[in-house]
């Protein structure tokens, strides 16, 4: 296993330049019943960087999505976060640390429009209380409307003017997958994780997808980890990239040492038995 | 279409309607909760029965409990005096949001993720256990509750119109028209309120955005009991505080067939179709058929809608992807 130097800025192939790690997974073993769905895997998220997991179906990333997100509590292990030791916490708390994510099965809003889909996003940055809106309309007046300025920055970029007051359960699958992401986007993330940002598109629509991440990170320096199936878009846009099967992880690089690793190439082609 | 010129007529049509708002009243706290958690709340009309009681209670200035503080000996009834109306329905407010907190500590948080049908079992559990603590907090006696709103029928429709409307109903309609507002607002441009939506659609999602599950239903729960509150003032003031007040939940069944588990909208436009419905037949229909018509016209409309439209007339279309 790589130690990462914790002080030191990690350069990467790209010449991309990396700041300490903001999330450390150390020995997380994750059981359910018997089934072991993650076993003793560590791996770091250095700041700045797009980090991607893959692994063949059922290797246990959602899973570990689910657990750097507070849906799970390993049983083993240590999380930590920003240079701390993360004590369990329950997601919504989680999601005030700054770590915003999106699901593999679109988890939108259905029944509201796409600007109030986003504006969600802008809960932790909310602060007035049901209470203050209720005695001072004023106060909360203007802290929707600042909120409400970001989102629709968020809407600009994400190109989905057009669909601002479309309710999204009537959205085509492309769309909802943008509008999931602006969501998590509109929460200024520290770490933003996308599950499978790119499952069940076309073409064009990964190619889109995978810009918007990649200017995410450009523009914004927001840290990204992402679980996707795609090979071809992780070798384009990831910088290191943790490679799980059966739970474990079997590999720890770039995208360009990961394609020469053996285990790798095993698990993903299968091993040709004598 | 002789009736149309008939005065008579549109007393029926109005006094229907006002009757409908009443039903919506109780309607409206099912809904609230039946959207943001999935529980359908068989306890929503002890609610508004036990807010009712604490209320009648206040404002006569009961001690609570005092048939139990009797046992052990302390003879006492009441205080020196009632609080005005005004206090007793802030306190009652209170008493209420303190029970949304109750309920969601002791049965909503240890059933969480649990099957639909349990959390029923447990609203049926909770309206039996709010019902024999309201018997022992404030007596089981009939009592009459006057809050100050207009009763009696309204003179200035008597003279203009030759109509028989009820004060009491109009300020009723009122109160609700003011009510359902306020929730529209508060669910449309407010942060709460988008949570609110939010959960009632995902819950993982709802969860990922920073949203407490907890704390959106402690707020859900206590909106619904403050339309329990103004249903059990409305009732109480037009039939007396008594038991069968929880009954009035039997009467929002219907018109959640009708509106739509899902929908305040239709909440409020089947409570009006039910109470305009039940009128115009009593009337026109019943004497043919014998009388007592509002009894069962309700259901035998619900049953008919379940029959042709099963998720109501504003509810989500139920699709299951297989």
């Amino acid at each position: 296993m790589n130690e990462v130097n914790e002080t030191q800025p990690t350069e990467s192939v790209h010449g991309r330049t990396f700041g300490a790690p903001i999330m450390e997974m150390k020995n997380i073993t994750m059981r359910f019943g018997g089934v072991i769905a993650i076993q003793d895997i560590s791996f770091d998220i250095l700041e700045g960087e797009i980090r991607a997991i893959i692994g063949p179906n059922g290797a246990g990333k959602s899973s570990m999505l689910n657990v750097i997100n507070g849906f799970y509590h390993p049983q083993e292990g240590e999380i930590w976060f920003g240079g701390k030791k993360r004590s369990p916490m329950k997601p919504y708390q989680i999601a005030y640390q700054g770590i915003a994510r999106t699901f593999q099965n679109i988890a939108l809003f259905k029944g509201m429009s796409t600007l109030d889909n986003i504006m969600t996003g802008r809960f932790t940055h909310m602060k007035k209380g049901i209470v203050s809106q209720a005695i001072w309309k004023g106060a909360a007046e203007k802290e929707e409307y600042e909120n409400r300025e970001i989102v629709e920055k968020v809407i600009d970029f994400l190109e989905i003017q057009s669909i601002r007051k479309t309710e999204v359960g009537k959205l085509p699958y492309g769309l909802q997958k943008r509008v999931e992401l602006g969501r998590a986007l509109a929460a200024e993330p520290k770490l933003l994780l996308l599950d499978e940002p790119m499952a069940g598109m076309n073409v064009e629509e990964k190619e889109d997808m995978s810009r918007f991440i990649l200017d995410v990170n450009d523009e914004f320096g927001t840290t990204v980890a992402l679980i996707e199936h795609d090979m071809g878009v992780v070798m384009d846009i990831a910088d290191r990239v943790v490679v799980m099967d059966y739970g474990k992880k079997i590999g720890d690089d770039t995208p360009e040492n990961i394609l020469k690793n053996q285990a790798v190439i095993d698990a993903y082609l299968g091993v040709a038995h004598e | 279409m002789f009736f149309l010129l008939d005065p008579f007529f549109y007393e029926i049509v109005i006094s229907g309607l006002l009757a409908g708002v009443m039903y919506a009243l109780v309607a409206l706290g099912f809904v609230l909760i039946f959207k943001a958690s999935g529980i359908f709340n068989f306890a929503q009309g002890v609610l508004a029965l036990f807010a009712a009681l604490t209320l009648v209670g206040f404002q006569t200035g009961q001690i609570p409990f005092a048939h139990l503080l009797s046992v052990f000996g302390f003879h006492v009834s009441h205080w020196g005096s009632g609080f005005p109306t005004i206090i007793a329905l802030l306190f009652s407010l209170l008493v209420m949001i303190g029970l949304a907190w109750l309920i969601v500590q002791i049965v909503l948080k240890p059933l969480v993720n649990q099957e639909g049908i349990i959390l029923f079992m447990a609203t049926i559990g909770l309206a039996y256990v709010l019902e024999g603590v309201g018997d022992l907090m404030w007596g089981a006696n009939v009592k009459e509750l006057n809050v100050g709103l207009p009763e009696g029928p309204s003179e200035f429709i008597l003279d203009t119109t030759d109509m028989f409307i009820d004060k009491l109903e109009i300020s009723a309609a009122v109160v609700a028209i003011i009510l359902v507002t306020v929730l529209t607002l508060f669910s449309a441009y407010t942060k709460m309120g988008r949570a609110l939506r939010a959960v009632a659609d995902d819950h993982q999602a709802a969860l990922s955005v920073g949203i407490s599950l907890e704390t959106i239903w402690w707020i859900v729960w206590s909106v619904s009991g403050i339309v329990a509150l103004v249903a059990g003032v409305m009732w109480g003031a037009k039939s007396g505080v008594q038991f069968s007040l929880s009954l009035i939940a039997l009467k929002a069944l219907p018109v959640l067939m009708l509106g739509g588990f899902t929908s305040i909208p239709g909440a409020i436009i089947g409570g009006l179709i039910i109470g305009l419905g039940e009128k115009l037949f009593e009337f026109y229909i019943g004497p043919m058929i014998g009388g007592a018509t509002e009894n069962w016209f309700a259901y035998m409309l619900a049953l008919i809608f379940l029959l042709f439209r099963p998720q109501g007339l504003f509810g989500e279309k139920i699709i299951e992807r297989v």
